[in-house]
């Protein structure tokens, strides 16, 4: 079995809900119209290449990089195009996004539609990486970075090791975990991939320990192969944060304000292993993903294989339908993911999951004041003082903040869950973050 | 047609809460309250009543007319505080000064500073030694402890062990000496000394402390350390001079050691708020109470002792942080 | 025991000779030169202390002031709104130099999204923070442009100047306020303009910022602008431009003369302290045939007195708007 890994400071044990665990992962139709945002990574949003009118099929490309953090956006969905305009996406904001009618399910020319394995890997190192790129592939845990920077370390860094992040520890969201079950083979195929872009020969898969059947199927995919080894993680939060997960597989601590290539590390999730599965092996760019639809009032917790450009609506009509007591609809999961105000937006490359809340659980409580329990300290997995930054955040004492490293903050969410006393600390925190960032970047301008 | 809430993440919480933890420590002082009951009589029953009733209608009465802000007297702090001023307390004293008392705790001590979370001081402390300072005849005449059992008998008064030892070592007089008078370490633990009501039963304070500890509502850090501290140092002078120095455990088991250690130095509000800092918090403590024990005027120092340190506790902060990811 | 008292008295008194004579010293050698015109023009100034001014409170702009007049000759950008004309006429006599009168502004609030122009179609739980909501989403209303009604403009006012009127969830501003730009800088949106104050406090601005087309952004908020255009047809000074469906007034050239605010459909254009509005008199009725000219709306009574239904949140334009009844501040920060 091995011993649990786990990351040394703070964390939390949420309750995990994982009701949707057993959901085979299902295909969804269609959709008749698909949103396809610009702007489905973190860095600069895509430029269009099609027109309105233009015809397109599946896989094709319809919008560009613009600049180095920046991603292709290729066709979900095949039919016409019916304008390039504003549409209300998951950030709560209309951006400008490519709507399409459906018409029929064609391919581009080229794509690999079947389910073979495709074993042999023939490209190296840097074929790999343009294919990524090409491909339009982001971070699948809900960062949507641009994979193929992560795989280019800057002059000088070397990366040693590679850790794929099986974690999943957000409670309700179960899509990596049936990604593993399901996919195993090709995950660890996109793993070898990866290792061999990034030209490392030791890979880690990082589980938590509340997903047994994965760590067993994964183990046992990986048997005979030394290369790479699967990590039984113990089950806390934030265990799938890109600087716990490394502490915890290869006891590396990620300098403050660096990057884990700083350690030697690359950390990528399972669901981008698969991608990078499909682009390389299979030629088929990023254009669906598996999304957890859940809630304790969903009447069928789903897995569900969803074209991006889908509405949501689609999918929780798929569960059955919106139970009548949803008092709020999250995208992504409970501790770190976003509220939204209507069921019409897409699913876009970084979506995980939506999580459904009944009435009496989407209310916060009230807030009373601050007791100095330190529960908020104890539990921050960064070492830093949430009661301190936050007032600060909220008074407006900017230089108090950054002295305290509020930039550090992972905005994971254990402090708020764990306030005895209900106060928001992560808002003001976000808040505080937010203004040091803007002196920060005039300082850098001046 | 339902309307969505908006908010920022996370959207799921613990179950912890302020009203849990403050009931969470008077169960915990329930054990110290039986007992003083048990030793005290109808007098301990009348202090408790009175602090409370006087407490609670002080916190009401400012926050209603005087702050205009929203009632909290539910959240159970002002409860605790009353029961800890009650428990540090002589079950004899005129109902009057308790009732000054509640209003020195809960009006000067803590609302003057911004209610719930925002005192400097432990606002039970602060009221006793408030009350000590101004009539300290009726504040240092400690009725003997007498069990209910044993009827009601007449209240006789007497000196704290740690009274005695003072007066005695003053009179020039060696620990034997006074060892007769001095209660056993049985009596000491289960309660049959001279004391204010919270000071006599070591054995009923180390049950709530255990099970505030279960309970997570406190960390050993601050009880461990103040002991040992104390352990230490009057170990240190026993083993030199055993006939002039008290030892160790009597150190621990008398006066209000205990009581401190386990319910007044722990107070959230007023210490400090990392482990580390905690430790150092505990160590002041436990020097300086031993320093007034041994050297100051006064026979018992742990209410000044932790005073002294909540003053301290905005600097303990500032100089002992978490320790941070990725900064070593 | 009387010579306790001697030695106490004169060592005590030489100890505070001798401090006294080093401080004096001190003083005089490490004296910093200060122009004493600085101080006067300090004098002279408000001490808001709020940094309307751009400088870091009211000594810095007095220091500045007093720099510009030796450097330059002149105060040409250095201008304090908290003290108006008549401070600015103050700090050039005292130092030697004409000032020119500037037009006194005022701060506008360019948003009438109230509950009932633009109601919610989501709650908001969470910090009252105008810039953390602005971050999060578009808002209750659904207008991604619009005010968010958490009174960060409110916080900022060191003059008491604006407050949040807890009915229609906007802002507003009354005379108190001095132009300083605090409000217009804490405004996540861009909501709030400081304007010419304009004669007898009259005011004409278009109250919306939402740069959508017009479709999606009427169906957010009633009042939106549309982009129509009408006002830029009917205006003859020029004065008004539309950019990306959303019209804009230049107060420099607007001689409020109404007009504008006659054709706007939406009552996004709103007009403050003027008399009100006379009726049009009903046209005679034409003997020879008249051949209707699709399009063009005969104006009939009711149109001129305008209908009420969307006015619901416009300020009155029949008394003054500046707020006379004490509205309810919210209190965010404790």
């Amino acid at each position: 079995m091995g011993i649990l890994r786990t990351f040394v400071l703070g964390g939390i044990h949420p309750t995990e809900n994982k009701i949707s665990s057993n959901a085979p992962i299902e295909t969804i139709n269609v959709p008749e119209q698909a949103i396809v945002p610009l702007g489905q990574n973190l860095g600069a949003p895509s430029t269009p290449i099609v027109n309105k009118g233009d015809m397109v099929k599946v896989g094709q490309l319809l919008a560009e990089a613009t600049g180095f953090i920046s991603t292709n956006i290729h066709s979900p969905v095949s039919g016409k195009v019916l304008k390039i305009d504003n549409a209300l996406d998951g950030s709560g904001y209309k951006r400008p996004a490519i709507i399409i009618n459906v018409e029929g399910d064609e391919w581009a020319e080229g794509i690999d539609t079947s389910t073979d394995l495709v074993n042999e890997i023939t490209l190296d190192s840097k074929e790999i990486i343009e294919k990524i790129k090409n491909a339009g592939i982001v971070g699948m845990g809900g960062a949507a970075f641009p994979t193929y920077v992560k795989l280019m370390p800057p002059p000088g860094k070397t990366a040693e090791f590679l850790i794929i992040n099986g974690v999943e520890c957000e409670p309700y969201l179960t899509a990596d975990h049936r990604l593993m079950l399901e996919k195993g083979q090709e995950i660890i195929i996109g793993t070898r991939i990866l290792m061999k872009a990034l030209n490392v020969d030791k890979a880690f898969i990082g589980i938590e320990n509340n997903k047994p059947d994965a760590i067993n199927h994964m183990r046992e995919l990986v048997r005979s192969q030394d290369d790479i080894e699967v990590q039984t993680l113990k089950v806390q939060y934030p265990q799938g944060g890109e600087k716990q997960l490394i502490k915890a597989s290869v006891n590396r601590e990620v300098p403050s304000g660096k990057l884990p290539i700083e350690v030697g590390c690359v950390v990528q999730n399972v669901g981008t292993a698969f991608a990078v599965y499909e682009a390389v092996q299979k030629n088929k760019p990023l254009i669906e993903r598996v999304v957890t639809v859940t809630g304790k009032a969903v009447k069928k917790p789903s897995n569900f294989l969803t074209r991006i450009g889908t509405p949501i609506s689609q999918l929780i009509d798929a569960t059955a339908g919106l139970p009548s007591n949803t008092g709020k609809i999250i995208g992504g999961g409970p501790m770190m993911g976003k509220a939204i105000s209507s069921v019409d937006i897409p699913i876009v490359k970084g979506s995980s999951g939506v999580l459904l809340m009944k009435k009496e659980e989407s209310s916060r409580r009230v807030e009373s004041p601050c007791i100095r329990c330190s529960k908020c300290t104890y539990v921050c997995p960064m070492g830093l003082e949430p009661f301190l930054l936050s007032q600060a955040g909220k008074l407006g004492n900017y230089e108090l903040a950054e002295n305290e490293s509020i930039m550090d903050c992972i905005e994971c969410g254990s402090c708020q869950y764990g306030c005895p006393a209900g106060i928001p600390l992560l808002d003001y925190l976000r808040l505080g973050k937010l203004k040091v960032g803007e002196i920060m970047r005039n300082r850098g301008k001046n | 047609m339902n309307k969505f809430t908006v908010s920022g993440s996370p959207h799921i919480h613990g179950d912890d809460s302020t009203k849990k933890i403050m009931y969470g420590v008077v169960i915990a002082m329930i054990p110290t309250v039986l007992f003083s009951i048990y030793f005290f009589g109808v007098d301990a029953t009348r202090v408790f009543l009175l602090a409370i009733v006087a407490c609670l209608f002080f916190e009401w009465a400012i926050q209603k007319y005087l702050i205009k802000g929203p009632l909290t007297i539910n959240d159970g702090s002002a409860l605790i505080t009353a029961i800890l001023l009650a428990l540090n307390l002589p079950s004899n004293l005129p109902g009057w000064m308790v009732i000054i008392g509640a209003l020195v705790a809960i009006g000067m001590a803590k609302m003057s500073f911004g209610g719930l979370g925002k005192n400097i001081f432990n606002p039970a402390l602060v009221a006793r030694v408030f009350l000590l300072v101004s009539f300290p005849v009726q504040m240092t005449s400690w009725p003997k402890p007498s069990p209910i059992t044993n009827g009601l008998a007449d209240v006789i008064t007497g000196a704290t062990p740690l009274g005695i030892l003072k007066e005695g070592l003053n009179n020039e007089k060696t620990i034997s000496e006074l060892t007769p008078n001095l209660p056993t370490y049985t009596q000491g633990l289960m309660g049959e000394m001279g004391g204010s009501m919270g000071e006599v039963s070591a054995l009923a304070l180390i049950i709530g402390g255990i099970y505030m500890l279960w309970k997570k509502i406190i960390t050993w850090h601050i009880p461990v350390s103040m002991l040992l501290t104390v352990a230490i140092f009057s170990g240190i002078f026993w083993g030199v001079d055993p006939e002039h120095y008290a030892d160790p455990l009597f150190h621990m088991l008398t006066g209000g050691m205990l009581l401190g250690a386990i319910f007044m130095a722990t107070d959230m509000v007023t210490s400090p708020m990392t482990k580390g800092g905690q430790l150092v918090f505990g160590f002041g403590v436990g020097l300086l109470t031993i320093l007034i024990r041994l050297w100051g005027a006064y026979p018992e120092g742990v209410s000044f002792a932790i005073l002294l340190m909540n003053a301290t506790v905005p600097l303990i902060n500032r100089g002992f942080k978490p320790q941070r990811f990725g900064r070593n | 025991m009387d010579n306790i008292i001697v030695i106490a008295i004169i060592a005590l008194g030489g100890l505070g000779l001798i401090a006294a004579l080093i401080l004096y010293f001190i003083a005089n050698k490490f004296k910093v030169f200060e122009d004493p015109k600085i101080d006067e023009v300090e004098e002279a100034l408000p001490s808001a202390n709020c940094g309307g001014c751009g400088f870091p409170g009211c000594r810095a702009y007095a220091e500045a002031t007093v720099k510009a007049a030796k450097d330059k000759g002149s105060l040409e950008g250095l201008n304090c709104p908290v003290g108006g004309n008549d401070v600015a006429q103050t700090v050039g006599n005292i130092l030697g130099l004409e000032v020119e009168e500037t037009d006194p502004m005022i701060a506008v609030i360019r948003c009438n999204g109230s509950r009932t122009n633009s109601p919610g179609k989501v709650t908001y739980e969470g910090a009252t923070s105008c810039a953390f909501a602005h971050a999060l989403y578009s808002g209750e209303g659904g207008c991604q442009f619009g005010c968010l009604g958490l009174a960060d403009c409110v916080d900022s006012c060191d003059f008491d100047a604006i407050h949040m009127n807890t009915e229609t969830g906007l802002p507003e501003v009354n005379d108190k306020c001095t132009a300083c730009g605090a409000c217009v800088t804490a405004c996540p949106r861009d909501i709030i303009e400081l304007r010419k104050k304009g004669p007898k406090d009259k005011k004409i601005f278009v109250s919306c910022v939402n740069k959508e087309k017009g479709a999606p952004a009427k169906k957010n908020c009633i009042v939106a602008c549309i982009g129509c255009g009408k006002c830029d047809k009917v205006c003859n000074f020029d004065a008004i431009t539309i950019t990306s469906f959303l019209a804009y007034i230049d107060f420099t050239k607007c001689t409020l003369c109404r007009k504008c605010v006659e054709v706007c459909p939406t009552n996004s254009i709103h007009e403050i302290n003027f008399r009100p509005r006379k009726p049009k008199p009903e046209k005679p009725k034409v003997v020879a045939p008249s051949v209707d000219t699709p399009g063009v709306k005969k104006p009939t009574n009711e149109e001129s007195a305008k209908p009420s239904e969307q006015k619901l949140s416009k300020p009155k334009d029949v008394e003054n708007t500046i707020a006379e009844k004490p509205v309810e501040n919210i209190d965010k920060k404790e």
